[in-house]
């Protein structure tokens, strides 16, 4: 058994055998894994938006165990509705199908016109009768994609809750966005002016942030900062025509 | 050839022999691969905040360096030796790569919280200095011990730091409140404490593992290097 170790043929064979072995493992993996993580997000998904709605006490409280009941018994998923980009309702898509779409994916997808693009909108109604809306919204930062939740107060305006979620953004400086200190920073802020026009909101860095239409950023997380500042402005300008047409 | 013959017909050493059990041993003090090689360090820095997170890290690198051990081991007589270091990193990229996915599907609120971590095993130099310094050129037995041995030693390290920041950097252990309601201010909050945001910061880690080396070759010169 006279194999030479060093020749060329046989490094090329090694590494293609190992380079199909490897392969065929973690597709087998992926592939196996794929409805546990499917499941996970839907349940994160459920998690993100009764966070934006609940006071941040409470929101704590929120836990995969608990989500799915929680979210049935507050977002009615009747209640619900689809847009499209200019703020129609799209009548075909109610209940369950609502919450299957996917709108990371279709901000993904260049092949698909903006016009095609769905917007869902969650609502939720308290003892008390007074709404909560919940507007998805998802963009891009440094490294990959940001997405969030961005809650509304019973006047259609005010954000009175949110949530930002990053997939690859760096740790301790744009992956920032996803803590309470930056969130509150949002929380108060109005999403469009006394006759209902929408507002540019603008991701400052000179600590002016407490002024209207002005929030702060993250230092160091500059790029990711501004890219939650594009997808809330272009995120939330379906839902502004919508809530005129409610007015 | 003649060589690799005659260590086949050596008597076969038990698992648990003595030579072997130094192996699981010696990495978790006198030859530990974060206090004496000082590898790994750039983990121990980042994700020390919190007992958890840690805990999870040392579980994920156990499992890769264990098994990335055994595998090295078996493929060392088959490994070209011009393409050695990237066959290496394929079965470390392929190891991190299942964990990944598998923490995302069954403990899938680790998995956010390590984040971009998993990732990271790959670069931990524990691994390739394992795969490199050891399984290319012992048995698959030794290279399980070896491994055991070395994530053993990065764990307790590892989760000694994250302990000690988390008590003093959060006031909770494992998410729970050690010492009272921080927010609300009950407890020992009530007397004035306060926690140390300093512990929460990366540089804390560094003086925790430095503490920690230095209290180690207080108490055995023999580690001390003359320079």
């Amino acid at each position: 058994m006279a194999i030479n170790k060093d020749s060329n043929g046989y490094t090329f064979g090694f590494a293609i055998a190992l380079v199909v072995v490897v392969g065929a493992i973690l597709a087998g993996v992926a592939m196996a894994t794929k409805p546990f993580q499917e499941k996970n997000e839907a349940v994160k998904k459920k998690m993100d938006i009764l966070k934006a709605i609940l006071p941040k006490n409470e929101a704590e409280k929120v836990t995969r165990k608990n989500a799915t009941a929680m979210f049935d018994e507050m977002v009615k998923l009747e209640d619900a509705v689809v847009l499209d980009i200019n703020g129609k309702v799209k009548e075909d898509i109610t209940g369950d199908a609502i919450l299957d779409i996917d709108i990371k994916k279709e901000y993904r997808d260049k092949t698909l016109k903006d016009k095609d693009k769905s917007f869902p909108l969650f609502i939720s109604t308290d003892a008390d009768g007074k709404k909560s809306y919940v507007i998805p919204v998802v963009g891009k930062g440094l490294w990959g994609p940001v997405w969030g939740n961005i809650c509304l107060d019973d006047d259609m305006r005010t954000i009175k809750g949110a949530t930002f979620d990053h997939k690859t953004e760096t740790p301790g400086l744009g992956a920032e966005i996803k803590q309470a200190f930056f969130i509150d920073r949002w929380i108060g802020e109005q999403i469009t002016d006394d006759s209902g026009n929408p507002i540019t909101f603008e991701i400052v860095k000179d600590n002016s942030g407490s002024e209207p239409v002005k929030v702060d950023g993250i230092t160091g997380g500059t790029i990711t900062s501004k890219g939650v500042e594009e997808m809330v402005n272009r995120g939330l300008k379906p839902y502004i025509e919508y809530f005129k047409t409610l007015k | 050839m003649s060589e690799v013959a005659e260590k086949v017909k050596a008597p076969r050493e038990s698992l648990f022999s003595k030579k072997n059990r130094k192996l699981v041993t010696d990495p978790l003090t006198d030859n530990n691969p974060i206090t004496i090689q000082v590898l790994g360090i750039c983990s121990a820095l980042a994700i020390t905040v919190q007992v958890e997170q840690a805990f999870w890290m040392s579980v994920s690198v156990l499992f890769v360096l264990v098994l990335g051990n055994m595998v090295i081991s078996m493929l060392r007589n088959m490994i070209p030796s011009r393409i050695r270091i990237i066959v290496q990193l394929v079965v470390v990229a392929s190891l991190v790569i299942i964990v990944d996915l598998m923490l995302a599907a069954f403990v899938p609120d680790v998995s956010e919280k390590l984040s971009v971590f998993v990732g990271l095993i790959i670069t931990n130099c524990i691994i390739m200095g394992r795969f490199e310094a050891f399984a290319m050129g012992n048995k698959v037995g030794p290279s399980l011990m070896d491994g055991l041995g070395n994530s053993f030693g990065y764990a307790w390290i590892l989760i000694l730091v994250a302990v000690v920041r988390e008590l003093f950097g959060s006031g909770t252990l494992w998410g729970f409140p050690i010492f009272g309601d921080y927010i609300a201010g009950d407890g020992l909050y009530s007397l004035g404490y306060v926690n140390n945001n300093m512990m929460i910061l990366p540089p804390m880690a560094l003086i925790i593992v430095g503490i920690i080396i230095w209290v180690q070759r207080a108490r055995n010169k023999a580690l001390i290097e003359d320079h």
